[in-house]
């Protein structure tokens, strides 16, 4: 008897297992195959900072969460309706995610004495009925797996980690999936050892027919495809997007690309993925550390290149002299932040919206750095594009803002055509005659991009304050104050070229939220469901976090009551606090996790009762 | 780089006009004290560069903090002034970025070694076509007088008035150790031997690493006079020649002959040793080159000055290069469209 299809709307699912179990990669297998069915969806990898931390352990486990729908999908679910677990741990840590009725499958084999032991789970929870308000099913996935490929005679250690791959099979015949785009994707990963690609497509079938063939399932379920906007689209991550809206903003400008960095989680994927594009002539330079990370990249600037560099809190940290030489030069260059938990080494692998003041004012003395912060991961693409874009029209140094989330997360991206990319016009200049290295474009205030190279223009830059003009080093009291506010004018009149700031929802009205960052698709769905019930509440997204655009202080005069939910302490709302003089409450969470929509559904609920 | 042509297309090609020291000398007014070493630095790289037939848009002098550094506003070159240590940085970076520029660092003891030690093993072992000098005068002199990475052990300074208990470096050791492929040991007082070190390390391919005894006049006055001053300088200095036997001493009657690996003094005048006992200097020499950097630590020894070590290797930029070439051959020029359409994508109608 074949079990029955149920249609659903939008599901939640959760890998979990041990950090060698390959959870990671199930997930992003499960995305792709999703994403290529046309349905909207965002993920949510969530793992220890260890490698292969110590199997069967509570700290070990690797969480991967994908919602996908046949509607809009702007989070990663607040709860999940079903629950992989490879193993005790993995069940313990992630249960409490799991709604009322979810589906658990569990991998009993992983369930033995030892690792029941290293999970505390004093009784197997898979025989108390600890479990019995979800519908659990135990599957013997590693003996299994173990059959399936028997005859291939592969060692242990091989047939344990194919075992992921029997799961997923399972999750593409609950949710109606085909198999040809994971098979597809072994053949290629694998190809040097063509005994892997067997034994993983086996088992990935193995798991799928043993929900056809088996009965234990009650129902399979159906998600249509989303009814996205046309187009050609693609899954990407917000790292991915980060790499691709740089290479886009050289590639338009017509200049080469360098970016100077050092490995650090989450940003490494950045350095990553522009390492892999020499065919566009992006120079890598992994450097020595943070700070050569940076200087490197500022010299590439000074020779006519963007100059970028990626990194994250510490290494932001360690890079803020080199940042404020940048200031003094005013050259382009795009220093990427990917948010994680801190303070110190903090929380590599989590997110953490807490790095916005160190943005903002974290260097010596006036220091002024245009701040871009992205929204969702496919929206790191334009947020980078137009860091750059900024960078080179005010020739300033410009920090970008992600977060681990949105950095790891990915979601359906309708691809844009290169034409529909603002232009970014870059001109060095060349004229000999009269030329002064720091005279100013009337409008923006940039100073000329004058590049070693260039016949005629030799002339010196460096960190100490310049003589308005020429360049030349001065010490003078007048000059060093007229050039200190010469700065700051040239970084607040960028709001002269940004669009205006949008509110989703009412122009007036009794709550407004506002938020910036990763966020966004929490934000959204809160605020989306509060107005199906009616509530007079609308949401305002700042990308541009310095300067703000210059409708920000009257979007907020509308509204009888301002709530900023952020991932820190409160470091939005100081910033519009300072500036606009406005009270806000504030809805401040710091778990290394991003914030559920009920969470702020319930804060919501709240201030309008 | 690609586009860097077609944008100074309108720019006038001038021919490579015959330069003089006076062309390499910029408007500002050097504000070194008097008496500085650096002022005889500045004068031989002036005096080397017309020798190069380099453009002189084409040169750019980085440096970071410190006396030494101020170096790029006395050049009418290109200029640039870093932060504190990290010229080798952002020097590697342009140096990538625009591998047809002649890019030179500027840097002293404590830049080069304490604070941006690290940036100046890397540059080194990477290679990268850029020029080091390094003025060592044992002391920080911008900061007034505390000791640095070269200063003698016990020494007395503003920092260390019961003597340094720092261990120094041996500049040339570090650079070796890491895998500098030209290094040389110049002095301020002695400029044809500093002229030469800067036309061999200008014409070598790869980091070329240049220390240059420099003397500071009012923080650690003296402190090279046994090998730069005329009384002293013949029989504690020997200077490195390729090919040439190690002699040295007024007489020209002493010379460096191996024992195992140590090198010791010994007189020609005894009749006990000849010429024929002698090192004969091989600049490709990676193990004699250890041997003569590692002296200045040795007792009863001349200093060795001169060039001591260099070799061609590949050049970090020449392979950033040679990859990105075969990347374009393979794959042809990357477009937008092809990057944001590669891979798995899919249509919604």
């Amino acid at each position: 008897m074949a079990a029955k299809i149920e249609k659903l709307d939008e599901v939640t699912i959760r890998f979990a297992g041990d950090s060698g179990d390959g959870m990671q990669l199930t997930g992003s297998q499960f995305t792709n195959t999703t994403a290529l069915l046309g349905n909207d969806l965002s993920t949510l990898p969530d793992y220890p900072a260890e490698i292969r931390a110590p199997a069967g352990t509570l700290f070990g486990v690797s969480g991967f969460q994908i919602h996908f729908g046949s509607k809009e999908i702007s989070t990663p679910g607040d709860t999940c309706d079903v629950l992989v677990a490879m193993n005790p741990a993995a069940l313990k840590v992630n249960l409490r995610s799991l709604r009322d009725g979810g589906i658990i499958i569990a991998n009993r084999d992983g369930f033995n004495e030892k690792n029941l032991k290293l999970a505390e789970y004093e009784i197997n929870p898979l025989d108390d009925g600890s479990l019995d308000k979800f519908q659990v099913h135990a599957v013997d996935i590693t003996k299994l797996t173990t059959l399936a490929i028997q005859e291939l005679n592969l060692s242990t250690k091989i047939v344990e980690r194919s075992k992921n791959f029997f799961s997923l099979g399972m999750m593409y015949w609950m949710f109606s999936r085909p198999l040809d785009s994971s098979i597809k994707w072994i053949q290629e990963k694998f190809k040097k050892t063509p005994e892997i690609v067997e034994a993983n497509t086996r088992v990935l079938k193995a798991g799928y027919n043993y929900g056809e063939t088996t009965e234990i399932f009650h129902a399979r379920y159906e998600v249509k495809p989303a009814s996205l906007a046309p187009g050609r689209y693609r899954s990407i991550t917000g790292n991915e997007a980060t790499a691709w809206g740089l290479i886009a903003a050289s590639s338009k400008a017509g200049l080469d690309l360098f970016l100077g960095s050092y490995p650090i989680t989450p940003a490494s994927e950045i350095l990553h993925e522009l390492s892999r594009y020499k065919n566009f002539r992006v120079k890598t330079f992994q450097a020595e550390d943070e700070i050569a990370g940076i200087a490197s990249a500022i010299g590439a600037s000074y020779g006519g290149s963007i100059g970028v560099t990626t990194t994250s809190g510490p290494g932001l940290a360690l890079k803020t002299e080199a940042m404020g030489l940048a200031v003094m030069l005013e050259l382009p260059l795009v220093i990427v932040d990917v948010q994680r938990g801190g303070p110190s080494t903090g929380l590599p692998t989590k997110t953490e919206q807490a790095d916005l003041l160190q943005a903002v004012h974290g260097r010596n003395s006036e220091a002024p750095i245009p701040v871009i912060a992205a929204c969702t991961p496919a929206g790191c693409f334009e947020a980078a594009y137009e860091a750059t874009r900024i960078a080179l029209k005010y020739m300033t140094p410009v920090i970008l803002l992600t977060d681990g989330y949105l950095a790891n997360g990915a979601e359906p991206w309708l691809i844009p055509s290169p034409d529909s990319l603002k232009e970014i016009p870059v001109k060095f200049h060349t004229d000999a005659k009269d030329f002064q290295p720091y005279s100013r474009d009337e409008k923006t205030l940039a100073r000329p991009w004058a590049i070693p190279g260039t016949p005629g223009l030799e002339h010196r830059i460096g960190g100490l304050e310049k003589e308005h003009i020429t360049g030349n080093v001065s010490y003078s009291a007048e000059n060093h104050d007229f050039m200190v506010k010469l700065r700051q004018h040239k970084v607040d009149g960028i709001a002269e070229d940004l669009p205006h700031a949008t509110v989703d929802g009412d122009e007036r009205g009794d709550l407004l939220v506002v938020g910036w960052g990763g966020t966004y698709g929490a934000i959204k769905t809160a605020v989306e469901n509060k107005r199906k019930e009616g509530k007079s509440v609308s949401q305002l997204h700042i990308k541009y976090v310095n300067p703000f655009q210059k409708n920000i202080g009257e979007i907020l005069k509308n509204y009888k009551k301002i709530l900023v939910p952020e991932l820190n302490l409160g470091q939005l709302a100081l910033l519009l606090q300072a500036k606009y003089l406005v009270p806000v409450i504030k809805l401040n969470k710091v778990e290394g996790l991003p914030f559920r929509a009920d969470e702020i559904e319930k804060k919501i609920d709240e201030l309008l009762k | 780089m690609k586009h860097v042509d077609e944008l100074l297309k309108d720019v006038p090609k001038i021919s490579v006009q015959k330069y003089t020291a006076k062309d390499f000398q910029s408007d500002q007014d050097v504000r070194w004290c008097p008496g500085c070493g650096d002022y005889s630095i500045l004068a031989q790289v002036q005096r080397v560069l017309p020798e190069l037939n380099i453009p002189k848009h084409n040169l750019v002098f980085v440096s970071g903090i410190g006396c030494s550094s101020r170096f790029p506003y006395y050049m009418d070159t290109y200029g640039f002034h870093g932060i504190h240590g990290r010229a080798a940085a952002i020097a590697s970076g342009l140096k990538v970025a625009r591998p047809e520029l002649s890019v030179w660092v500027a840097t002293g003891d404590g830049d080069g070694l304490s604070i941006g030690g690290n940036h100046f093993i890397h540059i080194c072992r990477r290679n990268i076509d850029v020029k080091v000098i390094l003025f060592n005068n044992q002391i920080y002199g911008l900061t007034k007088g505390q000791y640095s990475p070269t200063s003698e052990f016990g020494k007395v300074t503003k920092s260390s008035p019961y003597g340094a208990p720092d261990h120094p470096f041996n500049p040339l050791l570090v650079a070796l150790g890491a895998e500098a492929s030209f290094v040389a040991r110049g002095m301020d007082r002695d400029p044809k031997l500093l002229q030469n070190i800067i036309r061999r390390a200008a014409l070598h391919k790869g980091t070329a690493f240049m220390e240059v005894y420099q003397n500071c006049n009012v923080f650690n006055d003296g402190a090279f006079f046994t090998f730069t001053e005329k009384e002293t300088k013949d029989d504690n200095v020997v200077v490195l020649e390729h090919g040439k036997p190690m002699i040295f001493g007024k007489e020209k009657d002493k010379g460096i002959k191996l024992e195992g690996f140590t090198p010791i003094a010994v007189s020609l005048k005894d009749g006990k040793y000849s010429v024929n006992d002698l090192i004969i200097h091989d600049e490709k020499d990676t193990m004699l080159s250890f041997i003569l950097a590692r002296m200045s630590n040795l007792p009863n020894l001349p200093r060795p000055v001169g060039i001591f070590y260099a070799v061609e290797r590949q050049t970090y930029e020449q392979e950033v290069a040679r990859q990105i070439e075969s990347s374009i051959t393979k794959l042809g020029e990357g477009t937008l469209d092809k990057l944001l359409n590669h891979g798995e994508t899919w249509i919604i109608k």
